[in-house]
C-alpha cells in the first residue's frame, strides 16, 4: 500500500458520462477526461483511466488514491432496475404492526423490491430491555417462506440503535436457513433513530446490494487493467470517502454522493462558499445550496425515489431536467421527462441521428449549445421550445425552493448537461460557468475527506453530560482514523443532543461526526 | 369560524396533520406516525365519522383519549392500533356502559391525528373537538380540569395492551401517577382520560377543533404564494418574526424536553434577536429581556416557505421561520385557565398579556 497521499484520481460515473480527473497533493487539476457511461462498467472506467493516466507525465506507481463517485444506487432506485428482490423482517410485534413495512412506499417500486414481509416478535425498549421476548420460530417461519424468492434480506428491529441483540439473532437464524451468500442488511448499521425511516433505509440498502457489487468489482477489473493498485474508495452522501468493502455492506451510502461531491467540486472550482449550485446530468439535476463551502444538510428526512428515509444528506431537490431527459407530447402539452435516455444519448437523441428527442435537442434548438446535427431537429421546433421552456421553469422553482435568502446570489452550473440552462434565472445573480464545469463531480471525488459518525442512545447512568459528549466524540473520531483520516487532522464537524422526554433515567440520543483529510502517513 | 366537517377523509387527514403542527405550539410530536396509522386504518374501513356532542344523546359516554411520553420513543415504538379498543374496553368494564364516541385530548401533533386511526379501528364516530385547543405537557392542563371534572378513571394502556386504570384524589396526582408509569412501559403509552357523557362534556369542551385544524392545512395547502395572509384569514396570526435559527439547546429536565432557539430576524427583521423558551411546547418568547408572548396563546415556529408548524425536536440550526402566534382559547384566559397553563404555572414570573394587545396581525 502505497505511504502517503500523491497522485489522486477522482471518478464519477453518471447515468450518462463518466467523467475522471487527476489531481496533486496541492489540488492541481493534471489531466480530465470525459466519456459516454458505458453499459459495461468496467469499460467505462477503464477508458477514463486510461485517458487521464496517458494524460499525466508521471510513473503510474505515483498514482496512490482513486476516489470514485457514482449514481448507479441512486438511478437504480429511480429507475427501478437492478434492485434485489428483498424478504423484509421487522421485529417489533405486537408494536408498530399499526404501520407495516412499504407503507408509505410507492407500489411500482414496492412491487419491485418485496419478495415479502413479516413482523415478528421483539425489538427492546429505549432502555435496552427487550418488549417481549424474541421468538426464533418466527423468524425461522419467515426465512422459509420467503427461502427462493428473496435474493437479500433487511433486518430491523425496534430501538436496534441501542440494543442491536434482536436483529443479530434473527440474521443467524436467516443464515442457518438462507446459507452463507445471501446478503443480510441490518438497520442498526444504517439508520438513525425512527423505525420506519430507518427500516425504509434498510430495505433501499438490500436491494442496493447487487448494483454495489457490479460497481465495486468494476472498478477494481478498470484498476487491474491499468496496472495500478491505488488505494480505493467510493464516495458517500455526506461528500466523504468509503472502503470498498464498506460499499459492499453499506451500498444505500452512495446515495446522494453524486450531489454531494458536485457541490464539494463547485465550490472548489468556481471558488466561492455561499451559492446555490445546479448540476445538470443526464438523467436529472440537482439543486442544492452551498454554505460555507459544504453542501447545506437537509434537516428533514430525506425522500430517495419517492421513499422516506433518514440519512443526512445535501439539502436538494431533484427534478427530472437532464441533458438525455425524453420530451414528450404536443408543443400545446409537452411532457419533459422524467424518463431519459441516460448514457445512451449519443446513439437515441435527434442530433445525434437517433429518434429520441431529449433536452439536449431542445438546447441546441433554442441555440444554447452547437453540437450534433441541428439539421436534425426540423419539425420539431415547436415541441423542444415548448420543453425548454417547461425546464427552465422547473430550474426556477427548484432554484427558489433551496435559497436560503430572498436576495438574489450567485448560481454555479456544473455538469456535463449545463449547457442546457438558460442565462439568467429569477432571483439569481449571476450564474458562474466555472472552468472544467463538466467534471465538478470527479473534482469532488478527489478532495473528498475522511469521516466517521456515531449516532447513539446513551444511558447518562450517573455520568455527566459532557463525559458522554465526549465519549461519543471520542468514538466518531476514531472510526474517522480507522477509515483512513489524518489523527492530527480530524476534526468534530457536527454534533447534536437530543435529549428522550418523559423519562426517569435520563437518556439522550447524540448524534456526532468526525472528518478530516487522508491520512498523509 | 369555519364549517363543521362530518367526517374525514384520507385528504382530511393529511390537512389535520399540518393544522395540529400550527396549533401545536411546537410540541406534541411529529403526527406522521399518527397519520400513516389513521390512514391505514381508514384504507380499510373508509373516512371517520365527525360528530358534535349535540349529535349524541346527553348521556353517551365520551372518551379523550391521546399519547402520552415521548415522541420520540413513539417514532421507534409505534403502536400496535388497537389501542382505542382496549381503551374502550377498559372504560366499559369499568363503568359498566357502552363507550359512544372518541375525542382527541389535545389538537396538537400527533395527538391530533392518533384518536382518528383508533376510531377507525374500533368503529367509533370521533367527537369534532379537544380539551386543550392546542398541545400542552400536562394531564391536567386539560379544560375539565378548569370546571374541577376529574381525569380519573384514567387508563394507560401500552402496546402490550397491558393496562393500568387509575384513581386518584386529584388530577394532579393523575398527572404524576401516569408519568410514573409511562416512564417504567418505556417513554411513551396511550391513554383515555377525563371520561364524560356529552352532557358534562359540552361545559369544557373546545368544540370543533378538529375542523379547524383541518381548515388550518387545508388553507396552507390551497393558499399558493402567501401561506401566511391565508393562515391570518382563517385563524387570526400574530408574526412576532420573520428569522433563522441561531442556536438551539435542547435539555431533559425532570421528564420533559426543556430549553430556547435563538431566532435571529431577517427581512424586515432584520436586526433583531428573539429567543423561544420551551418545555415540549413553546411557552414565552423574550426580546431584550422582554416577554413578547407567553403562553397560553399558542406560539409556534412556522417554516418560512410553506407555513407548516415545526416541533420542538425537528428545530435546526438555520432554518428559515416565522414565529407566530395564534390566540389561546378563551377558557385558558380565564383566571383559573391562566393559573393552570399560564405563565406562571411554567415558572415564570411574568404577566399574561393577550398577544392582540401587542401585537398585529398580518394583514
Amino acid at each position: 500500500m502505497p505511504g502517503s497521499v500523491d497522485l489522486r484520481i477522482g471518478i464519477d460515473v453518471g447515468g450518462t458520462n463518466t467523467d475522471a480527473v487527476v489531481l496533486d497533493a496541492a489540488n492541481t487539476l493534471l489531466a480530465k477526461y470525459k466519456t459516454p457511461t458505458t453499459p459495461d462498467l468496467t469499460s467505462g472506467i477503464h477508458a477514463a483511466l486510461e485517458a487521464v493516466l496517458g494524460q499525466v507525465d508521471q510513473p503510474i506507481e505515483r498514482i496512490t488514491h482513486v476516489m470514485l463517485g457514482t449514481t448507479h444506487a441512486t438511478n437504480a432506485i429511480l429507475e427501478r432496475r437492478d434492485l434485489l428482490r428483498v424478504g423484509v423482517l421487522r421485529i417489533g410485534a405486537p408494536a408498530t404492526i399499526s404501520i407495516p413495512p412499504f407503507s408509505d412506499w410507492p407500489d411500482d417500486l414496492r412491487d419491485a423490491v418485496s419478495a415479502g414481509e413479516a413482523i415478528v416478535p421483539g425489538g427492546c425498549e429505549v432502555t435496552g430491555e427487550p418488549i417481549v421476548p424474541f421468538v426464533p420460530e418466527e423468524v425461522a417461519r419467515f426465512c422459509e417462506k420467503v427461502k427462493g424468492t428473496a435474493q437479500a434480506l433487511a433486518i430491523s428491529a425496534v430501538f436496534s440503535p441501542v440494543s442491536g441483540d434482536h436483529e443479530q439473532q434473527a440474521e443467524q437464524i436467516a443464515r442457518e436457513i438462507l446459507g452463507p451468500d445471501i446478503p443480510i442488511s441490518l438497520s442498526q448499521g444504517i439508520g438513525a433513530l425512527g423505525l420506519l425511516e430507518r427500516e425504509n433505509a434498510c430495505i433501499l440498502n438490500a436491494a442496493l446490494v447487487g448494483v454495489a457489487h457490479k460497481v465495486v468489482h468494476g472498478l477494481r477489473e478498470a484498476l487491474a487493467r491499468n496496472g495500478i493498485d491505488p488505494v480505493a474508495f467510493l464516495t458517500q452522501n455526506d461528500g466523504t470517502l468509503m472502503g470498498l468493502d464498506y460499499v459492499l455492506r453499506f451500498p444505500v451510502l452512495t446515495i446522494g454522493s453524486g450531489p454531494a461531491n458536485s457541490m464539494r467540486g463547485a465550490c472548489f472550482l468556481a471558488d466561492v462558499t455561499d451559492a446555490v449550485v445546479v448540476d445538470v446530468g443526464g438523467t436529472s439535476s440537482d439543486v442544492g445550496m452551498l454554505l460555507n463551502g459544504f453542501p447545506r444538510e437537509s434537516s428533514t428526512p430525506t425522500d430517495i425515489g419517492g421513499v422516506r428515509t433518514n440519512f443526512r444528506m445535501p439539502d436538494l431537490v431533484a427534478i427530472a431536467v437532464g441533458g438525455g431527459t425524453k420530451v414528450a407530447g404536443t408543443p400545446g402539452a409537452v411532457m419533459v421527462g422524467p424518463e431519459s435516455v441516460g448514457y445512451r444519448l449519443r446513439q437515441e437523441a435527434l442530433i445525434f441521428g437517433g429518434s429520441t428527442p431529449t433536452l439536449s435537442d431542445a438546447a441546441v434548438a433554442g441555440g444554447r449549445a452547437a453540437f450534433g446535427d441541428a439539421a436534425a431537429l426540423a419539425g420539431r421546433e415547436e415541441l423542444l421550445a415548448a420543453a425548454l421552456t417547461r425546464a427552465d421553469e422547473l430550474v426556477a422553482v427548484a432554484t427558489d425552493q433551496i435559497k436560503t435568502a430572498r436576495g438574489p446570489i450567485p448560481l454555479v452550473a456544473v455538469g456535463g448537461g449545463s449547457v442546457i440552462l438558460p442565462d439568467e434565472i429569477a432571483g439569481v445573480a449571476e450564474i458562474i460557468r466555472p472552468e472544467n464545469y463538466d467534471v465538478a463531480n470527479a473534482i469532488g471525488a478527489a478532495i473528498a475527506s475522511v469521516s466517521g459518525q456515531v449516532d447513539k442512545v446513551f444511558k447518562l447512568a450517573g455520568r455527566d453530560r459532557q463525559e458522554v459528549l465526549d465519549l461519543a466524540c471520542g468514538a466518531a473520531r476514531d472510526e474517522a482514523i480507522s477509515a483512513g483520516a489524518d489523527p492530527r487532522a480530524v476534526e468534530i464537524v457536527e454534533v447534536e443532543e437530543i435529549p428522550m422526554a418523559y423519562l426517569t433515567e435520563p437518556v439522550v440520543r447524540i448524534r456526532v461526526k468526525a472528518a478530516g483529510p487522508l491520512s498523509q502517513m | 369560524m369555519t364549517s363543521a366537517l362530518d367526517r374525514l377523509d384520507e385528504q382530511d387527514l393529511l390537512d389535520l396533520s399540518v393544522g395540529c403542527t400550527v396549533l401545536a405550539g411546537g410540541g406534541g410530536g411529529d403526527p406522521r406516525i399518527g397519520v400513516l396509522m389513521a390512514l391505514g386504518a381508514i384504507r380499510r374501513t373508509g373516512p371517520v365519522p365527525l360528530v358534535a356532542l349535540d349529535d349524541l344523546d346527553p348521556d353517551d359516554l365520551v372518551i379523550p383519549a391521546g399519547m402520552i411520553g415521548a415522541p420520540t420513543v413513539m417514532v421507534e415504538k409505534i403502536p400496535h392500533g388497537r389501542e382505542g379498543d382496549v381503551i374502550r374496553a377498559a372504560y366499559e368494564a369499568r363503568l359498566g356502559r357502552p363507550v359512544a364516541a372518541l375525542m382527541p385530548m389535545e389538537m396538537g401533533g400527533i395527538n391530533g391525528v392518533l384518536p382518528v386511526a383508533w376510531a377507525a379501528i374500533a368503529g367509533l364516530p370521533l367527537v369534532d373537538g379537544d380539551l386543550m385547543g392546542r398541545a400542552f405537557p400536562e394531564l391536567q392542563m386539560c379544560t375539565p380540569h378548569l370546571y374541577d371534572i376529574p381525569v380519573s378513571p384514567l387508563v394507560v394502556v401500552d402496546e402490550r395492551s397491558q393496562v393500568m386504570t387509575f384513581e386518584t384524589m386529584d388530577n394532579i396526582w393523575g398527572e404524576r401517577l401516569a408519568r410514573n408509569a409511562v416512564s417504567r412501559l418505556g417513554g411513551c403509552a396511550c391513554a383515555g382520560l377525563y371520561p364524560m357523557d356529552a352532557r358534562t362534556a359540552a361545559t369544557p369542551m373546545l368544540a370543533g377543533t378538529v375542523s379547524r385544524a383541518v381548515h388550518i392545512g387545508r388553507t396552507i395547502r390551497q393558499a399558493g404564494d402567501d401561506p401566511f395572509r391565508a393562515l391570518d384569514d382563517t385563524v387570526g396570526l400574530y408574526p412576532l418574526l420573520t428569522g433563522k435559527v441561531l442556536d438551539v439547546d435542547r435539555r431533559t429536565a425532570g421528564g420533559f424536553v426543556r430549553g430556547s432557539a435563538v431566532i435571529e430576524g431577517t427581512e424586515k427583521d432584520a436586526g433583531r434577536l428573539v429567543r423561544l423558551e420551551f418545555q415540549n411546547e413553546n411557552l414565552v418568547a423574550m426580546e431584550d429581556g422582554e416577554a413578547l408572548a407567553t403562553v397560553p396563546d399558542i406560539i409556534t415556529l412556522l417554516d418560512r416557505h410553506t407555513a407548516h408548524g415545526i416541533v420542538t425536536e425537528h428545530i435546526r440550526y438555520g432554518q428559515r421561520v416565522v414565529i407566530g402566534v395564534f390566540r389561546a382559547p378563551d377558557q385558558w384566559r380565564s383566571e383559573r385557565g391562566l393559573a393552570t397553563v399560564g405563565p406562571r404555572a411554567f415558572g415564570y414570573d411574568i404577566d399574561y398579556v393577550p398577544v392582540e394587545d401587542r401585537h398585529a396581525r398580518v394583514g
